[in-house]
């Protein structure tokens, strides 16, 4: 029982952050861009997050500082990408090796700090329930931000006209500009969403994950986080099935070599890319047509004016 | 309509939209130059012109796309300056794309209403778009997606999208080039409509017997400038070629007699599965091409003539290699290469990028598809030499227009590039020749010498199988013609009983029972 519960808790914990990031990517993506660089958008914002939060006390600043570094770095994608019309996958693998260097240097000084980790919630008696009240009643505040976001998203694109637009954006920029929208404006607030989101993705890392900075510490987390809005094919519902699919993944594969079993780590770590390579194969062997990729993904798009 | 004066009567006092003096820049080009054009209500004002004659610049800015450099557009005698589409949109102007401005993956309304301005509801404008969409006899699935509708549909898509809008002044971008005849003639009956409603139709098109029927008024264009204004009922086809093209076109003359030889080109029961969502599957079809004969392939776009051009020219491989037999030989598992080693050739429909690779130079591109027959590779070397004089023959068999000997390929225009591609492939004097949309976007210059050389290649005893959707082409070369429709090839019929409505039942696969008992009596 106990056991269980640890378990299910940190499967939780290890899910949340890329739910987090793979949310902010989908929005990109779906509007047409493939940024590549959410690892370094995270990294960033995990060291700006422990800085902020190290600085000044407050979880909360620390989480918003993530989320604005993770901008600030969005921005630099979005100049080059959709501003000069650089290759968007050189761009964003250049954002992430940009930015395991340059949190290296944010987070030098941070090394060996330490602060309080983001409180749990606690509602007297209900989280006390064996099992589900932990489980249900007793995380940090960004478990319950990261699934209101995935509604949100859910929201925003298949209930709102703005969500509309962005789809268009992603499915066929040539006719989205035909009709007088703004692809390129909408791409970039789509790419800073992204960024803001892998920022507080990095910021959970130090916030409420372990309380302390170490240099790389996002460890691949946004490389599986890409992985997972192709995983979940572009649909937020399925993000938050693969989020914890994946988390539970990661954190079993720490158990099982704990227990002694005799399963290489590497191929417990590799277990999440290859869910992604099966899952898309059986995507592809399904479709019957139309694509569930955003049309125009990754492609360059340059206005006539 | 025997009014033949060059203003078609008018009621109201102002033209509804007027363009004064407008002219488009892009850097040193003069895409549009000084045009003016008066359209007035309850008119279908024709725009005829060449390929890079300027219409398309001179609607973009009429419906806001683009910004003119000098000059002013009127609407209803007031100056209008348009920063964007929904400007227009809002002043009432509406447009139909020649490239559809659809989104695949979406629904048909969610198409619809990001061409609107989103003031309704998604569920006011749906019960709209059925209202509207059956009111004008143009049925639509609002909850289909629109890669599942056929070009047709789609087009149906773009002119409610535009009559939503309740527009005073509707353009048309070639709205025909991709529809059957008798899909042409159902939209006929929808502008007329349109017209008698008020309201006023601007109809880009280069069919020029249409615009005849159909158009009030034409005003024509020849290299960014405004040729003339005048009344189609009153002038010939031959007399609007004339001020669009600025010359007299050259007659494509058939040589007096060809030897039917033999069969120099055979599918036999040839079948291929898509190989992505949107393909088409090929299904049973069986030809026989012989020397000295032109096949021509009419079929509206994407009933699987992308796939059949595949299969034959070897980018895709038939399971059967006794499919597809040239010369003689069975050849369905053949490579490309060896294929043409046996004297087939090939022109896809795609210059840039199929046809040629654009920032490759003419002689590279000349080596790509001459490298396997012939002495342009010796030994492994390539034989600039030999590569270089292939560019210069094709230059002046085929009066190929180009600035230096041997430019890149994407530097030529649409004409001359096709030009270059069909003479370098006829230049290998080939026993089969493969050609798909052979004059596609080319003007009527080129595609005349185009035509020329396809005549003149099978009168040579070569075997030449082309597909087109342009009908008129087909019928000016070829000396049968089979109809594809749905990856089935119709049996084919002499051109001279061919008639239009016979082959426009055809692509629109109205009767396959007919092809079923043509079959039965070929057999």
């Amino acid at each position: 029982m106990e056991l269980t519960e640890a378990i299910i808790l940190s499967v939780l914990a290890a899910s949340t952050p890329l739910l987090l990031a793979a949310t902010g990517e989908l929005v990109a993506e779906r509007s047409g861009v493939l940024n590549l660089g959410v690892e370094g958008m995270m990294i960033v914002g995990a060291a700006c997050g422990f800085g902020g939060a190290w600085l000044t006390g407050s979880i909360i600043i620390g989480a918003l500082c993530g989320m604005f570094a993770g901008v600030l770095m969005s921005l630099l994608f979005a100049a080059m990408a959709l501003g000069l019309a650089v290759n968007q996958v050189a761009t964003g693998l250049a954002l992430t090796i940009f930015g395991v260097g340059l949190s290296g240097l944010i987070g030098a000084r941070f090394v060996g700090e330490r602060i309080t980790p983001a409180p749990h919630l606690h509602i007297p008696y209900v989280s006390d329930i064996p099992l589900i009240g932990r489980v249900l009643f007793g995380e940090d505040g960004f478990v319950y931000l990261s699934l209101a976001l995935v509604v949100a998203v859910w929201w925003f694109l298949y209930r709102m006209r703005a969500g509309l637009i962005l789809r268009a954006c992603g499915d066929n920029h040539v006719s989205a500009h035909a009709l007088g929208y703004p692809v390129l404006k909408i791409r970039m607030y789509a790419v800073m969403f992204g960024g803001a989101c892998a920022g507080l993705a990095g910021a959970y890392l130090p916030l409420a994950y372990t309380p302390f900075f170490i240099p790389g510490m996002t460890a691949g987390r946004g490389w599986i986080a890409l992985a997972l809005t192709v995983f979940a094919s572009w649909l937020p519902g399925r993000l938050v099935i693969g989020a914890y699919l994946f988390g539970a993944v990661t954190i079993l594969q720490l158990h099982a070599q704990g227990a002694g079993i005799g399963i290489p780590s590497q191929f417990m770590s590799s277990l999440p890319y290859l869910a992604t390579v099966i899952v898309l194969v059986l995507l592809s062997r399904a479709r019957t047509g139309g694509s569930t990729a955003p049309a125009a993904l990754g492609t360059v798009f340059v206005p006539d004016r | 309509m025997r009014d033949t004066t060059s203003a078609a009567p008018h009621t109201s006092a102002t033209p509804l939209l007027q363009t004064v003096g407008l002219t488009k820049r892009y850097g040193s080009f003069l895409a549009n130059d000084k045009i003016d054009l008066d359209v007035w209500p309850q008119q279908i004002h024709a725009l005829l012109g060449e390929n890079g004659a300027g219409k398309s610049t001179l609607v973009k800015a009429i419906y806001g796309l683009v910004q003119p450099s000098e000059g002013e557009l009127r609407w209803e005698g007031q100056t209008m300056v348009l920063s964007g589409p929904s400007q227009a949109r809002a002043r009432g102007i509406g447009m139909v794309f020649q490239h559809f401005s659809l989104f695949d993956n979406l629904t048909v309304a969610e198409n619809v209403a990001l061409g609107l301005d989103g003031k309704e509801s998604f569920k006011e404008m749906s019960a709209r778009l059925e209202q509207v969409s059956r009111s004008y006899g143009l049925p639509l699935d609002p909850k289909r997606e629109v890669w599942q509708l056929s070009v047709g549909e789609r087009q149906r898509i773009e002119i409610v999208r535009a009559l939503m809008q309740n527009p005073k002044f509707l353009i048309l971008d070639e709205p025909t080039a991709v529809l059957t005849p008798q899909e042409a003639d159902q939209l006929f009956v929808v502008l007329e409509r349109l017209k008698s409603e008020g309201r006023a139709i601007l109809y880009i098109s280069h069919k020029l017997e249409e615009v005849k029927r159909l158009c009030d008024t034409a005003t024509i264009l020849r290299g960014g400038k405004k040729v003339s204004t005048c009344n189609p009922k009153a002038e010939t086809a031959a007399s609007l070629a004339r001020m669009m093209v600025g010359t007299e076109i050259k007659e494509v003359k058939p040589a007096a007699s060809r030897e039917i030889t033999v069969p120099r080109l055979v599918i036999n029961d040839l079948n291929l599965d898509p190989d992505d969502a949107h393909g088409v599957h090929l299904k049973g079809i069986s030809l026989e091409l012989r020397g000295g004969e032109i096949l021509g392939i009419a079929g509206v776009a994407g009933n699987g003539q992308d796939e059949l051009f595949a299969a034959l020219s070897g980018e895709r491989l038939a399971r059967d290699p006794g499919t597809i037999v040239i010369e003689g030989i069975a050849a369905g598992h053949l490579s490309i290469s060896r294929r043409r080693k046996l004297g087939a050739a090939f022109v896809p429909e795609e210059r840039l990028g199929h046809g040629t690779a654009p920032r490759m130079r003419l002689s590279e591109n000349a080596l790509l598809t001459g490298h396997a027959a012939g002495n342009m590779v010796q030994h492994g070397f390539v034989n600039t030499a030999a590569t270089l004089n292939a560019v210069d023959r094709a230059t002046e068999t085929f009066d190929v227009r180009k600035a230096k000997r041997d430019p890149e390929a994407a530097s030529l225009s649409g004409g001359n590039l096709q030009k270059f591609i069909v003479g370098r492939e006829i230049l290998r004097n080939p026993a089969v020749l493969v050609v798909s949309q052979p004059t596609w976007g080319v003007d009527a210059g080129a595609a005349a010498v185009i035509r020329q050389a396809l005549l003149d290649l099978a009168a040579a005893g070569a075997a030449v199988l082309v597909t087109s959707q342009d009908l008129d082409e087909l019928i000016e070369i070829s000396d049968r013609i089979a109809v594809m429709f749905h990856g089935r090839l119709s049996a084919s019929l002499p051109t001279a009983s061919a008639s239009r409505e016979k082959l426009g039942l055809l692509m629109g696969g109205s009767s396959l029972e007919t092809k079923e008992q043509a079959h039965a009596a070929d057999t």
